[in-house]
């Protein structure tokens, strides 16, 4: 174990690679990769690796990137690759096709504005934006939790019950270029952490397959369901793969959901990504006045762990959604998949949307004073709020 | 010397065959006899293979889940990235040390046209994976729209009166990358057909290989004239039949024979016949010969 003080890209970068090395003993590593700001140091970390049986191939776009990664894992190689923003919006067939083909691929993404304009900073509006797909989604509060989440994320993808890709994603430069301390675990560990992949459909010579020709509408039916009984282990599996993790590297990921002072709080906040750190401070020095509020962290955002939320607040009568990211016409994507968790469970619940930190804003301590009156205030919800710009 | 379907026996070419018979490929279809011709080549190479098929005609082949009209394992692209796909598969391939091919399986509009990017990305990385591109001038698939492979003159659903623009030269673009092999192939000419395709089958890198794919659906011709068509644009100079190696040694392996290039356009009812001017499309054909000629003989190939 090594503790070094390394930038997000960096956490990423190692931990995709040290998890793919872990499978030279099967079929080894591929992947396709390309640059774009804010993720490209987790590629050229990737490009340097010496992999012992292993090939990155630098691609002409990021969908050829995806391209590359699911003809590798089809063949039976762990697979991931990497992207940001308008990155992965032109990925995105290719996501898909990840998804339904099931493959267990990683990938590690960096929440970047989509543009146009041309804005380089934090929002989450990129990979919201793929919440339809068959892909989990697990959002990052430090670089720790980067490496941890990035590790763990193929034991839970390649696992036989889920066979899903896992995208782990950070904040961009918050996390992306800023240096903390984080543990960098030696590949020993990775390797008895990691068991080499068996993909059970992988191209074989002895069962030839067409993978992804015509399918009746019956049978695509049936291939939709199995992704959602997949993704209904997802909460559970998660859990035993973090246990596993805890284990061998001597440290816990993180849940699906972090509640912080929730059991009394009657106002709660649910944050994702570094807003969450924010959030958490902010919560504490209000607790320390005496106010009962509390907050909730979500990592896991696809499958939606719904039901965990709701028993993390039993008490909650008005809960504020701060999100980082803004659907057109719609509002905040949390609030708006929160409050549908909540329909029919927790109807007298006031729910409120914050837009904050949306594209690439500072999220500031004062900024959630404020959001904490406003709800606290509220008699019931109304649209979402915008913060950080005067209206 | 004509190789067609019927000669084969639907029984014997069941299990091992590359493409089964009761597949729903039309009759005179150029892919299907190629695709045919790709498994005698692989046999007589003693060579096995993967496909990676985007959206077009091939993958169709395939039928309906669960059966496949392939006895290959076949993989399905999205329309844009088939050699990306393939990359992945061959580089997996490689570090394991297996010996067989992965064959990209794609039409015009997958690698004319939406597919161009990542082709000319897999071509510069020389990818050691075959490109088979079947050429039927459309996009046949989705019922017979222009391509940029659609010869002048055409007409398609989306060019009614015929095409205006001249059809792309891809094996020009292909060369340009100087990839290790380029060749076009001609259904009415099967020894050559062999002959490059079990030329590209021992050759490492990427390999290129044109094939000139009648669609008697999308060229509103007969289909028992499949073979007929596509021998006239050879004889004529409209499809010259030849091989670049390296990216700049040409070698024509079928010389035209001074057919008239208006007979193969008489027998298509896709090109409207008072839209066309005889000695312009002699003068052009005339001219593109007269090149290739040229760079053969400046360039030989061996």
């Amino acid at each position: 174990m090594a503790i070094e003080v390394v930038t997000g890209n960096h956490a990423a970068g190692y931990a995709l690679s040290v998890a793919a090395e872990a499978n030279r003993v099967g079929r080894g590593a591929a992947c396709g990769i390309y640059p774009i700001t804010p993720q490209t140091e987790i590629v050229e970390f990737v490009a340097r690796f010496p992999f012992t049986k292993g090939r990155v191939i630098a691609v002409e776009s990021e969908h050829s990137a995806m391209g590359v990664s699911i003809g590798a894992a089809m063949a039976g190689a762990r697979a991931f690759t990497a992207s940001s923003s308008n990155g992965l919006a032109y990925m995105t067939e290719n996501i898909m096709v990840a998804g339904y083909y099931r493959l267990p691929i990683v990938l590690a993404a960096v929440n970047r504005t989509l543009g146009p304009p041309w804005n380089i900073w934090a929002d989450q509006g990129d990979t919201l934006y793929l919440r339809d797909f068959p892909m989990i989604q697990l959002y990052c509060e430090t670089n720790q939790e980067v490496l941890d989440s990035t590790v763990l994320a193929f034991r839970l993808a390649e696992d036989s019950r889920i066979l899903l890709p896992v995208m782990v994603i950070m904040d961009a430069f918050i996390l992306s270029h800023t240096q903390m301390e984080t543990d960098l675990p030696e590949q020993d560990l990775v390797d008895r952490f990691l068991p080499p992949l068996n993909l059970p459909h992988q191209l074989r010579f002895e069962r030839p397959t067409t993978v992804g020709g015509l399918t009746w509408p019956r049978e695509t039916l049936s291939q939709r369901l199995e992704i959602d009984e997949a993704m209904e282990r997802v909460a559970a599996a998660y859990e035993e793969h973090r246990a596993a993790f805890e284990k061998i590297f001597g440290r816990d990921p993180g849940g699906a959901i972090s509640a912080f002072e929730t059991e009394d709080a009657e106002a709660v906040l649910i944050a994702s990504g570094t807003i969450a750190s924010t959030a958490r401070e902010v919560v504490r020095n209000r607790r320390a006045r005496g106010e009962k509020i509390g907050m909730v962290k979500m990592k896991m955002f696809r499958p939606l762990p719904g039901e965990a939320l709701l028993d993390a607040m039993p008490r909650a009568t008005k809960i504020g959604v701060l999100d980082r990211d803004y659907a057109a016409g719609v509002g905040g994507v949390w609030w708006h998949d929160l409050r549908a968790a909540m329909q029919g469970r927790r109807d007298g619940v006031l729910m409120q949307d914050y837009l904050t930190g949306v594209c690439g804003g500072d999220v500031t301590p004062a900024m959630l004073e404020e959001v904490i009156d406003d709800l606290l205030d509220r008699r019931s919800a109304g649209k979402p709020v915008w913060k950080g710009i005067d209206r | 010397m004509n190789v067609t379907l019927e000669t084969q026996d639907p029984i014997t070419c069941c299990d091992e065959c590359l493409v089964r018979p009761g597949n729903t490929n039309c009759g005179g279809c150029g892919m299907s006899v190629g695709l045919i011709m790709l498994d005698r080549a692989l046999k007589s190479a003693g060579q096995k293979c993967q496909l990676v098929i985007p959206a077009c005609c091939g993958i169709v082949t395939a039928g309906g889940y669960p059966t496949t009209g392939y006895s290959v394992p076949v993989l399905a692209s999205t329309f844009a990235a088939s050699p990306a796909f393939a990359s992945g598969v061959a580089a997996v391939r490689d570090l394991n040390d297996e010996p067989h091919q992965v064959i990209c399986w794609a039409g015009d509009g997958g690698t004319y046209d939406i597919g161009m990017a990542a082709l000319s990305a897999a071509a510069e990385r020389n990818e050691h994976i075959i490109y088979i591109c079947y050429d039927n001038e459309i996009y046949g698939n989705t019922g017979g729209q222009r391509s940029s492979a659609t010869p002048p003159g055409a007409r398609t659903t989306t060019t009614p009166v015929g095409k205006q623009e001249r059809k792309k030269d891809i094996m020009a673009i292909m060369a340009a990358h100087r990839i290790p092999y380029a060749a076009t192939l001609s259904i009415a000419h099967p020894e050559d057909f062999a002959r490059k395709l079990d030329t590209a089958l021992h050759l490492e890198g990427f390999r290129f290989l044109l094939i000139h794919s009648p669609c008697p659906t999308g060229w509103k011709s007969e289909p028992a004239e499949s073979i007929e068509l596509v021998r006239l644009a050879v004889g004529s100079g409209l499809f010259p039949v030849y091989e670049v190696l390296d990216g700049w040694k040409y070698r024509i392996t079928i010389k035209p024979n001074g057919a008239d290039p208006l007979e193969y356009y008489r027998r298509q009812n896709r090109f409207p016949a008072a839209a066309m001017d005889a000695d312009a499309v002699r003068a052009e054909v005339a001219g593109a010969s007269a090149r290739l000629a040229r760079l053969a003989e400046v360039f030989p190939a061996g």
